[in-house]
């Protein structure tokens, strides 16, 4: 890529001489127009829709604002009053539980099942698209059908588990103890994308150091650990804070199935959140939380990616 | 692309089952909800609660779907998903192209750090930025309306633009050269060479927008407050409302037509899907 765009300013340079080092040359100049009239979409976008809306939504956390009188400076009060608050703390804790159920149980299925396909199989494609395509059927219906699975009273699961094994069917979404796994299991079906990442990058890794260690006799399970680990180390860190990301920001589920209950044990903080900005309209309070989770996500990615740095290797990088 | 798979050595005939058992078993756990999902919309309402369980319904009850429309404003809601996700993934796809030709193409001083800026707003979370979005379109007198969500699109999606940027940057620039030579603007370049060239690349981005839209239930939320407005998401999310107790093989057939559009596109547009989710995670 680099050789080619070297190659073609090279060649440009050739065309319109030796000018273009010494200062800027009108073609130079109307490229330059052109890129910020091209970009300009997301200039556009980046000001009124994001840049602005941060510094706005900073500014509010450091007031009281109920839509309709205007905003009123408190300083620090939101975030003091945050910190006293047992429901945010509430929902901070359920969610850090489902955050930390969600990412290992996916990152380690989705890794199995992908390690599984690539081995000497017949059937890849199927299988593949086998895998992805309950990812595809997200959001409020797929929170329905799960509602209706483990429904407690005729769901399907604990038909199962009474007819067939005579067991006293389980509370799931309406068990205190049980909602936030209940949930997890749920999301475990829509893992089809992680996977496909994983697959791609064990696809492309190179051979030969397998074969080295099929001569020096290997097993399966070291060949995975000291060979396949290490080299997809980036992409496992990858999708890892993908997995953190989202997961923190669970809502579809909770609104749909549970409305945060039983007792408020799916009330995630984005619920939460939404509840104070948009049934309240507490926008300053409401700020300060979306502040709080920003820094909350960022740290957590600051985090993995500081602690990854002695077991993520980048020497071999598996993309193009 | 031809997958060039690590040959392991030969498997054994016990490590082939292992393998072929654990994959069906998950594949089975994976695509049994949907079945379930599709047999319970065609049932009677006695049938969804009787015990032993009915598997298959020997009398499908398709008026089940006819039902659907009739119980609720469901022919309202698709047409209203249909444009909304219509116009939002043109939009989106269209103005991403352009600015990712910017990045891929043009040289300006300032872009590295743009694209960065670009590269960096894609892990914000959208929770910070919803606040003041609605409190300006509330100002506007846009609430209850689709321009909340509508006019946001025409601002290009930053991931968008980091999917479609990776493609251009591997179209050779001989063609752009060419129409240097022939005297024609970066538009020509644009419009004649990248779009045309671009078009996988382009469904690509379409496809994983589409998903997006298609399912997303925050942003009509918060936005949309009468029924005549709401997309599918938001309609299903409210089916039950005037129901005292869920007519769950109703709400499973309302489910099966708005999952259905999805997954037909997978079915037959899957190369592009995973296209998508593999250039997506090579950003890491």
């Amino acid at each position: 890529m680099h050789t080619q765009q070297q190659a073609a300013s090279e060649n440009s340079s050739m065309m319109t001489g030796r000018k273009t080092k010494m200062k800027v040359h009108p073609e130079r100049k109307k490229e330059e127009r052109a890129f910020w009239i091209f970009a300009s979409p997301w200039i556009i976008g980046f000001i009124l829709f994001t840049g602005g809306p941060m510094v706005a939504s900073l500014w509010l956390s450091f007031t009281n604002y109920d839509v309709v009188s205007s905003p009123r400076f408190t300083g620090l009060d939101n975030f003091i009053s945050l910190f006293q608050d047992t429901l945010f703390f509430k929902s901070l804790s359920v969610t850090t539980y489902y955050v930390v159920l969600a990412v290992p149980f996916t990152i380690v299925l989705s890794l199995l099942l992908a390690v599984l396909l690539n081995q000497k199989i017949k059937g890849l494609f199927i299988f593949r698209t086998l895998f992805y395509a309950p990812s595809i059927v997200s959001g409020v219906s797929i929170a329905f059908l799960w509602s209706w699975l483990l429904n407690p009273d005729f769901g399907f699961v604990n038909n199962v588990l009474h007819e067939w094994f005579g067991l006293a069917g389980l509370g799931w979404f309406t068990d205190a103890k049980l909602v936030v796994p209940s949930m997890v299991l749920m999301q475990l079906t829509s893992l089809g994308g992680t996977m496909v990442i994983f697959l791609a990058s064990l696809q492309s890794l190179p051979k030969d150091l397998y074969e080295a260690a099929d001569i020096d006799g290997a097993g399966s399970f070291r060949k995975f650990f000291n060979i396949t680990m290490p080299l997809i180390s980036p992409v496992i860190l990858f999708n890892t804070i993908m997995a953190i990301i989202s997961s923190f920001q669970i809502f579809t589920q909770a609104y749909v199935i549970t409305k945060g209950g039983p007792e408020w044990n799916s009330y995630f903080y984005v619920y939460y959140l939404f509840d104070t900005a948009f049934s309240q309209f507490r926008m300053g309070y409401a700020s300060a939380q979306a502040w709080i989770l920003f820094l909350l996500i960022f740290a957590l990615t600051m985090l993995s990616l500081t602690l990854s740095k002695r077991y993520v290797h980048y020497e071999y990088t598996s993309r193009k | 692309m031809k997958p060039k798979r690590y040959v392991h050595g030969e498997l054994s005939l016990t490590q082939k089952a292992v393998i072929y058992g654990v994959l069906f078993l998950f594949i089975g756990l994976f695509l049994f909800p949907i079945f379930w999902m599709a047999s319970t919309s065609l049932k009677t309402l006695g049938q969804v609660f009787q015990l032993p369980m009915v598997w298959v319904p020997s009398a499908p009850q398709w008026s089940n779907y006819v039902e659907v429309f009739r119980v609720s404003p469901f022919g309202t809601y698709m047409w209203n998903t249909i444009w909304y996700t219509g116009i939002t993934v043109f939009a989106t796809v269209l103005t991403s192209a352009f600015v990712a030709f910017a990045f891929a193409r043009l040289r300006a001083r300032g872009s590295k750090l743009m694209f960065g800026l670009v590269l960096s707003t894609m892990m914000l979370p959208p929770q910070v930025v919803m606040i003041p979005q609605y409190l300006l379109f509330n100002k506007l007198g846009w609430v209850d309306s689709y321009l909340p969500l509508v006019v946001p699109a025409f601002t290009a999606s930053a991931f968008l633009i980091f999917l479609l940027r990776q493609f251009y940057m591997g179209i050779s620039h001989e063609l752009d050269e060419a129409v240097k030579i022939d005297g024609g603007s970066y538009f020509t370049m644009f419009f004649r060479v990248i779009l045309p060239l671009s078009l996988p690349a382009l469904a690509t981005g379409a496809i994983l927008e589409f998903m997006y839209r298609w399912n997303d239930l925050m942003g009509p939320l918060i936005y949309l407050n009468s029924t005549e407005h709401y997309p599918l998401s938001l309609g299903l999310a409210n089916f039950t409302a005037s129901y005292g107790s869920t007519p769950w093989q109703l709400l499973m057939a309302a489910s099966i037509i708005a999952v259905t559009p999805p997954l037909l596109l997978f079915f037959f547009a899957q190369k592009h899907f995973i296209r998508g989710i593999v250039i997506s995670g090579s950003k890491g």
